[in-house]
């Protein structure tokens, strides 16, 4: 047996999640081969020998860079094959789900997505997945000999203790057809924290009353070194952009901190948090359910707590 | 234009989730069903562009005879007609697979759902499909214009956005905003009732996954309050006893 990770680059360092899922592969079996598309430099790539690849192949071919769904497929499929790979392990992410589906058909594979833990392999392969958005979790047998799993952020630590991995370079056979899709542009917001990635967040709500006030949310994520976030009609009034926008028909996040400011706590924004470790709830309206789902509270005028909040932490860490 | 639209047949998003049986089963009782909230946009982009350039707007859904109101109600909104496979969903593949077969016979331009499903939220169906016939997919698609035989297109991707050109046919995992939800008007709701729903036996009785049982997560303990004025106490929970900052 031996596990395929697929790793993803952002700006020259492999993603936390993607470290995340070469620990959990590790934890599968010792040699773990990972996949690397994109520009980044030996030392950016060790970090996942850190977390537990004995072997990194990488596809520097500037053609890869943008993260063509079809074209890493393919590739990933090959890499597998050569690796004589049985299982493929993968961060769930806008690029990693789209993969990983046209993979598992590809490599006739059983596909698990969303999941929470290592696999139970004392009586066959079986996974234990999120379900319901976070309301629940299904436990689920890989039945075919091959598998492709997707797993949720948090569902292993970053490892820091491997070794060195190998690093050899990696050429895809270009299918026809798998660069039919043309990206034109991408925008990114830059030098932020990555919203999915972050193990803090603090996320603001209509009791902010508008965009203009953000300046407050910011510099509390700031002295974190959180992302912000925001719920839905924050979102649809159009006062923060969509990707921002966290709950139910949003993103979903998994960090250790949530911070949520005036956010009521509607059951679609939960949905999109309930696998955060810690939350804090600032709101002014003591009957506001979100409370209900908060580890610690206040009741309070945010454009009060939060400065006092901000000023707070840069005490401690002054 | 040929525009199919997969249709998941799901829980309303405030549902209580419970289970039955051992946790081996989902339990309905006193539960509201919907066009899973994503296939909702998928399905209004659909109507959007056949009222700008014509066309026929097929919905499918993968499931038992219960799923046939939620059909009808795609069917009120603006399909044309409706095709169900008759089979209980055993897994995402399973799924891809119906749809795929149906998609072969169709020739369809675009086939459009919605990024996930909101009761197992893998988001792998679309690409599935897409792969089973070899054309291209995206998602989550947030605008999607045609011109001629091209689609533009931006995706979502993490702190950001791509612009995106394919040729037809191509598959959409959809999200907002690419169109406003449509609620069905009383014309749609009486014309629906007439519209053909065609019932379908499974092409293809394969899946890769089984399901053994379910599990509600541990509940949450209780809230810990933290006065207004006391916010260093907070922080002090936060980096002693959460140990998160």
């Amino acid at each position: 047996m031996s596990v395929l990770v697929f790793i993803e680059i952002s700006e020259g360092t492999v993603k936390k999640t993607s470290l995340e899922a070469v620990s959990y592969a590790s934890g599968i079996d010792s040699a773990v081969t990972a996949i690397a598309f994109g520009q980044a430099d030996e030392a950016a790539l060790q970090s996942a020998g850190a977390a537990g690849a004995t072997k990194i192949l990488h596809v520097s071919d500037a053609k890869y860079n943008e993260g063509n769904i079809q074209a890493y497929a393919s590739a990933i499929a090959k890499a597998a094959a050569n690796e004589s790979a049985d299982t493929v392990v993968l961060a769930n992410s806008s690029l990693g789900d789209p993969v990983a589906a046209r993979l598992a058909i590809k490599m006739n594979a059983s596909l698990a997505s969303q999941v929470v833990e290592l696999p139970d392999t004392s009586n066959g392969f079986t996974v234990k997945r999120s379900i319901y958005t976070g309301k629940a979790f299904a436990h689920v047998d890989l039945t075919e000999g091959k598998r492709v799993i997707g797993i949720k952020k948090n569902a292993a630590s970053i490892k820091e203790d491997g070794g060195t991995a190998t690093i050899e370079a990696f050429t895809p056979d270009d299918q026809a057809g798998d660069f039919k899709v043309k990206i034109l542009s991408q925008e990114k917001a830059t030098g932020d924290v990555l919203l999915p990635e972050a193990e803090i967040v603090v996320s603001g709500g209509r009791g902010l009353k508008g965009p203009e006030n953000w300046g407050m949310i910011e510099d509390l994520a700031k002295t974190l070194g959180a992302a912000t976030a925001c719920s839905k009609p924050v979102s649809d009034m159009d006062w923060r952009p969509h990707h921002e926008h966290v709950g139910q028909t949003g993103i979903k996040v998994a960090p250790s901190l949530y911070i949520a400011v005036g956010i009521s706590g509607a059951i679609q924004h939960l949905a999109g948090v309930n696998a955060s470790k810690v939350i804090v709830v600032i709101n002014k309206d003591e009957e506001a359910p979100f409370f209900k789902a908060a580890d610690y509270g206040i009741v309070g005028d945010a454009f009060e707590v939060v400065p006092k909040l901000t000023e707070a932490l840069k005490a401690i860490n002054s | 234009m040929k525009i199919l639209v997969c249709i998941t047949h799901v829980p309303d998003t405030t549902s209580k989730i419970a289970f039955t049986d051992n946790n081996t089963q989902f339990d309905k009782t006193g539960v509201q069903y919907i066009i899973g909230p994503y296939d909702d946009y998928a399905l209004a982009r659909a109507v959007e562009l056949k009222e700008q350039s014509s066309g026929t707007i097929t919905v499918i859904n993968v499931g038992e005879a219960e799923t046939e109101p939620t059909l009808r109600k795609a069917l009120a909104i603006g399909a044309d007609d409706a095709i169900r496979v008759n089979a209980a969903p055993k897994d995402s593949f399973f799924v891809a697979n119906q749809i795929a077969a149906i998609a072969k016979e169709g020739n369809y331009d675009l086939i459009m759902m919605g990024r996930e499903s909101i009761d197992f939220n893998s988001g792998v169906v679309h690409g599935m499909v897409a792969e089973l016939l070899g054309i291209p997919c995206l998602s989550p698609v947030m605008t999607l214009d045609i011109d001629g035989t091209t689609a533009k297109m931006t995706r979502e991707i993490e702190g950001g956005k791509e612009s995106l050109e394919a040729e037809l046919p191509l598959v959409l995992g959809c999200q907002e905003p690419i169109a406003e939800w449509k609620i069905p008007n009383m014309r749609g709701i009486m014309t629906a009732r007439s519209k053909p729903l065609h019932v379908v036996e499974p092409s293809d009785d394969s899946a890769r996954t089984k399901l053994n049982n379910y599990e509600l997560p541990a509940a949450k303990g209780a809230v810990k309050m933290i006065d207004a004025n006391n916010v260093s106490e907070l922080v002090d929970l936060l980096k002693n006893e959460a140990k998160v900052i």
